[in-house]
């Protein structure tokens, strides 16, 4: 076991917290940076399909998991992201320019989305996403001109400073840098003021209300930074792809995004990359798995979401806390050893708390 | 003429949503999750009442009660074994299960051999008769309406009266009612508030499979027949979410929206006009147009 003995009050908020973190993280990155020398093409693709729904998933997490506000309409901005990507690399903007402009985009869709949620609670909210997410998919297959319509769009790879990045290692150290940007960025964000009025809003609107939070402004915030960050990933996920149509931000792509971090635990940063790995192998070991079942289970077009409806109820009704928290326990078991309660981490009993008389 | 026609088939569709909408609504005020599942229930259903006519050979209205009663006893099933366990958590996290369980049935249902991947015809008794009134004796002019469209008014309203006697006259009725205005307090007067949840989930499973089958003559029976809910959603908004006359006055509103956006506006309008009514609903009036308006008292 570690004791941390705090002298200094920046310890509570330092990022690394022991000398652990330091080294397994240093660690993780050093593998990353290495990844290219390590893995076959193949897997360094998926890797950098990780690494996309990633930097989605961050912005999701942050709404849903920190800000407590649920989005049923998030792949809209993954779209918005990857069209304005698509068209403005398509008219010949740089790199780096266009993928801020994808992300403001995105964020300012995100604070007209907000503006519902100001006086929006859970389900309804829920509904005001929803209906967003399918108008921007009609306008996707409906503005021609721009965004190629059904038939999809077509995007070039990434060219920067006049260098062709490419498809390969050059266009993952690109998504590694991104990620691990974001990534540090929503750390940061979550230990400063801001961060922390949005768990607060999570907890309570109410309570935070009368501590002072600003409801309005910290919610539309945490609508546009969420948002931004999608925008990112989509502009990522357009490259990636090199062509994008509608149908790949429709309401599954939401689904899938939510299942994430559900999956991977809400409210966990780490839940984010634990529930990114999990998307993306879970089609591998699908089709892995295939040929060992019988005919007409194995070869239905319904297997995969009857293993993904599956995997989210058990996730739901076992392990609330996902993957991370799955994690959580391992570690804890490993740290205290033989004392190990079973009790330890039993969800409390509650009584079902109404939403109604807000 | 035409616009009457658009009306009477703006209704028919509406009557789908509203009798939809009333499952998300029956569950919302029972138990205060939202179903995600609804979709689904009612396409199982219509998949119910194709197995029981086309394969056991039951005659319509047989196939009706059975698939009836199957659903009932499906939905409380589906209370008591996943919902029940997780009442009381957030309810972010029972919009995820109940997601899961639309996933779970769609995917099983394309496993069935034979139909499962297929789109079938459900053989009912007035599949494609046509009523004409009016015109001329080309029958240019004529109000032409599908008796199809006409069966899914008529049976609504029925329902409609049903469950209003039902909750307005019936011990149980009365009870959920109880149970839906303050929960804590039907509990301490000894209402079985979780048997109600149970009975909830088993009449919302019913009236979607009333859905689906009032609804399989028109789209066929297939697998991704739930995706429908998704419109569903809008009409339980406009309603207000804990309505049930708001449910089917939003499906009509829903349905008539989009059968005369369909037809006036350009192309595109007819599937996002709902949501577009919706926003604009949430905007104006988020408790919607039957809704309760409560605040929280600290």
């Amino acid at each position: 076991m570690r004791f941390i003995f705090k002298t200094d009050y920046a310890q509570d908020i330092n990022l690394a917290k022991h000398g652990g973190h330091v080294f397994w993280y240093s660690a993780l990155v050093a593998l990353l940076l290495a990844a290219p020398w390590l893995l076959a093409e193949y897997s360094l693709a998926q890797l950098n399909l990780v690494l996309i729904y990633a930097i989605a998933g961050l912005g999701l997490m942050l709404l849903a998991g920190f800000t407590g506000q649920f989005s049923l309409g998030h792949a809209a901005f993954l779209g918005v992201g990857a069209y304005t990507q698509a068209y403005l690399t398509g008219i010949g903007m740089p790199f780096l320019l266009s993928l801020g402009f994808s992300g403001l985009l995105s964020a300012l869709i995100g604070i007209v989305v907000g503006l519902p949620a100001l006086r929006l609670k859970g389900i309804y909210l829920g509904m005001a996403t929803l209906s967003f997410g399918f108008i921007i998919e009609e306008v996707f297959a409906r503005w021609e001109s721009v965004t190629g319509g059904n038939a999809g769009k077509s995007v070039a790879g990434i060219t920067m400073f006049g260098y062709e990045v490419g498809s390969g290692e050059g266009f993952y150290y690109v998504c590694l840098a991104i990620t691990v940007a974001c990534t540090l960025g929503i750390l940061n964000l979550l230990r400063s003021p801001t961060g922390r009025a949005f768990v607060a809003i999570r907890d309570s609107e109410i309570s935070a209300q009368s501590m002072g939070i600003h409801l309005a402004y910290y919610k539309t915030l945490s609508f546009s930074i969420s948002a931004a960050l999608a925008g990112f990933a989509g502009a990522l996920y357009a490259h990636n792809l090199r062509f994008i149509s509608p149908d790949q931000f429709n309401l599954l792509q939401s689904i899938d995004l939510l299942l994430m971090i559900v999956i991977g635990g809400l409210g966990s940063v780490h839940g984010v990359f634990l529930g990114a790995i999990f998307l993306i192998i879970l089609p591998q070991g699908i089709s892995a798995v295939k040929g060992f079942l019988p005919e007409f289970i194995g070869q239905a077009p319904g297997l995969k979401s009857v293993i993904y409806g599956a995997m989210l109820i058990a996730f739901v009704l076992f392990e609330p806390m996902g993957l991370y928290g799955r994690w959580l326990k391992v570690r804890t078991y490993l740290q205290m050893f033989p004392f190990y309660r079973k009790g330890m981490f039993k969800r409390q009993k509650s009584f079902q708390k109404s939403d109604r008389l807000k | 003429m035409l616009f009457l026609q658009l009306v009477i088939s703006g209704i028919a569709q509406g009557c789908i949503y509203g009798l939809i909408a009333l499952g998300f609504v029956l569950i919302y005020k029972a138990t205060e999750t939202v179903s995600f599942a609804q979709g689904e229930l009612m396409m199982l259903g219509a998949f119910g009442g194709l197995v029981c006519m086309t394969m056991m050979g039951f005659p319509y209205w047989l196939a009706i009660i059975s698939v009836l009663i199957a659903m009932s006893v499906f939905g409380v099933l589906l209370e008591r074994i996943v919902i029940r366990p997780i009442l009381g958590q957030p309810a972010f996290s029972i919009v995820m299960l109940t997601i899961g369980i639309g996933y779970v049935a769609r995917g099983l249902i394309t496993m069935i051999p034979g139909i499962g991947t297929d789109t079938n015809a459900l053989p009912v008794p007035y599949k494609d008769e046509i009523l004409k009134f009016g015109g001329n004796e080309m029958g240019i002019g004529a109000l032409v309406l599908n008796v199809e469209h006409l069966v899914i008014i008529g049976a609504t309203g029925i329902l409609c009266v049903l469950l209003f006697a039902l909750f307005r006259y019936s011990k149980l009725g009365v009870a959920m009612q109880a149970a839906s205005q303050n929960q804590l307090a039907a509990y301490y007067m000894g209402i079985p508030v979780k048997r109600l949840n149970g009975i909830a989930w088993g009449l919302a499973a019913a009236v979607a499979a009333i859905a689906g089958i009032l609804l399989a003559p028109i789209t066929f029976v297939h697998a991704n027949m739930g995706f429908i809910g998704l419109k569903a959603f809008p009409a339980a908004v406009v309603g207000g979410f804990g309505s049930l006359p708001g449910a089917i006055v939003g499906g009509l509103v829903i349905g008539m929206v989009e059968s005369l956006a369909g037809f006036y506006l350009p192309d595109g309008f007819k599937d996002t006009a709902p949501y577009v009514v919706v926003l604009i609903m949430l905007m104006v009036k988020p408790n919607g147009l039957f809704g309760e308006k409560l605040r929280k008292k600290v």
